[in-house]
């Protein structure tokens, strides 16, 4: 992270933006909510109906592949960014991705998504809670207890990093991969990465496998 | 078959499909399900019918075609914006004027907001 600088009092820095449809939609959506005709309540149920089914969800096969390419992976830690872009991907400006390798000593979790920096290219949609402030707030104090929330229980000597994303880097966690998944296919490997898994409040999960 | 996927599948003309995966609907972009949730609302609240949708939707499709538009079908949402804009502006709902400022002041709202907030409305420096 050395070198990043943020000034918001600068003029020309803009750390979000919505193009032309992004701007029209939030103001179809703006324009019925204040004549009541929807409540965001309701168009938040449906969106999370969905959210699993936002976006191509890419960081599955680039988790995948670190698990099955041990030069992928080390390429992956070096410059994700680039190692990323190998699969194809990337984000839509030109930030930086940063890949969280989880180990037996650490397990990350990323916070922020309040903005537009979330990388849903890569991830697929946040859900909804996690744009919240309560959230965001735990999981910096009680990293711990927020995944405990979730139903996820560390080992006690397992520490947990949180990342904060800023406006130029985007961070993915690569999860361990489970015991229990010799031999599979990278295919098969990436059926069971799910998005909270790459967010670091989840894990991956053996039984999810197609 | 969800709830919304059924209200969806009444509201669409049969040649109107909608980008699906054996699981459903898929979005390529965030502010698709946005707009896909936005008219699925809309017409459960019954500001228009599913009748109406489908022809609005149809006579976008229809128009874009005629002027060259993309046959692969990545366009698909955008004219869902358009045929919601329109529909909303021929029920008195909505003016193209109207919808105009409010898209240019969420995109200087956007513009204004620092990283790690959320972006509002009122972040608009000329609101």
């Amino acid at each position: 992270m050395s070198g990043h600088h943020h000034d918001h009092d600068h003029d020309h820095h803009h750390d979000n933006h919505y193009t032309a449809i992004e701007a029209r939609v939030k103001a179809l959506e703006t324009l019925m909510v204040e004549k009541g005709y929807v409540e965001p309540a309701a168009l938040d149920a449906i969106v999370e109906t969905y959210e699993t089914r936002v976006g191509p969800r890419n960081g599955a096969r680039v988790v995948a592949k670190a698990w099955t390419d041990p030069a992928f992976a080390e390429r992956l830690k070096a410059d994700g960014t680039a190692a990323v872009a190998e699969l194809g991907y990337g984000g839509r400006g030109g930030e930086h991705i940063v890949a969280c390798f989880n180990t037996p000593e650490q397990h990350n979790l990323i916070v922020c998504t309040l903005c537009s920096c979330y990388p849903w290219p890569v991830l697929g949609l946040p859900p909804v809670w996690y744009k919240s402030p309560p959230y965001r707030a735990k999981a910096v104090i009680d990293p711990r207890g927020t995944l405990a929330d979730f139903g996820v229980t560390l080992p006690e000597g397992q520490r947990i990093r949180v990342w904060d994303s800023t406006a130029e880097t985007r961070f993915i966690v690569i999860p361990m991969r489970p015991a229990g998944t010799e031999g599979w296919s990278e295919e098969k490997l990436a059926s069971i990465v799910n998005r909270d898994s790459m967010i670091g409040t989840g894990l991956p999960r053996v039984e999810d496998a197609r | 078959m969800s709830r919304h996927e059924s209200d969806l599948a009444a509201a669409l003309a049969a040649d109107t499909p909608i980008p699906r995966d054996a699981e459903g609907p898929i979005f390529a972009e965030p502010w698709q399900a946005l707009v896909f949730a936005l008219v699925v609302a809309l017409q459960s609240k019954g500001v228009f019918t599913a009748d109406e949708w489908a022809q609005a939707l149809g006579a976008e499709i229809r128009e874009a075609l005629a002027a060259g538009g993309c046959r692969d079908g990545s366009d698909y949402y955008e004219r869902w914006c358009e045929a919601l804009e329109h529909l909303l502006i021929e029920k008195g709902l909505a003016s193209h004027g109207g919808v105009d400022a409010l898209a240019a002041s969420w995109a200087r709202a956007a513009e204004a907001t620092p990283h790690g907030k959320p972006i509002l409305l009122e972040n608009d420096p000329l609101r």
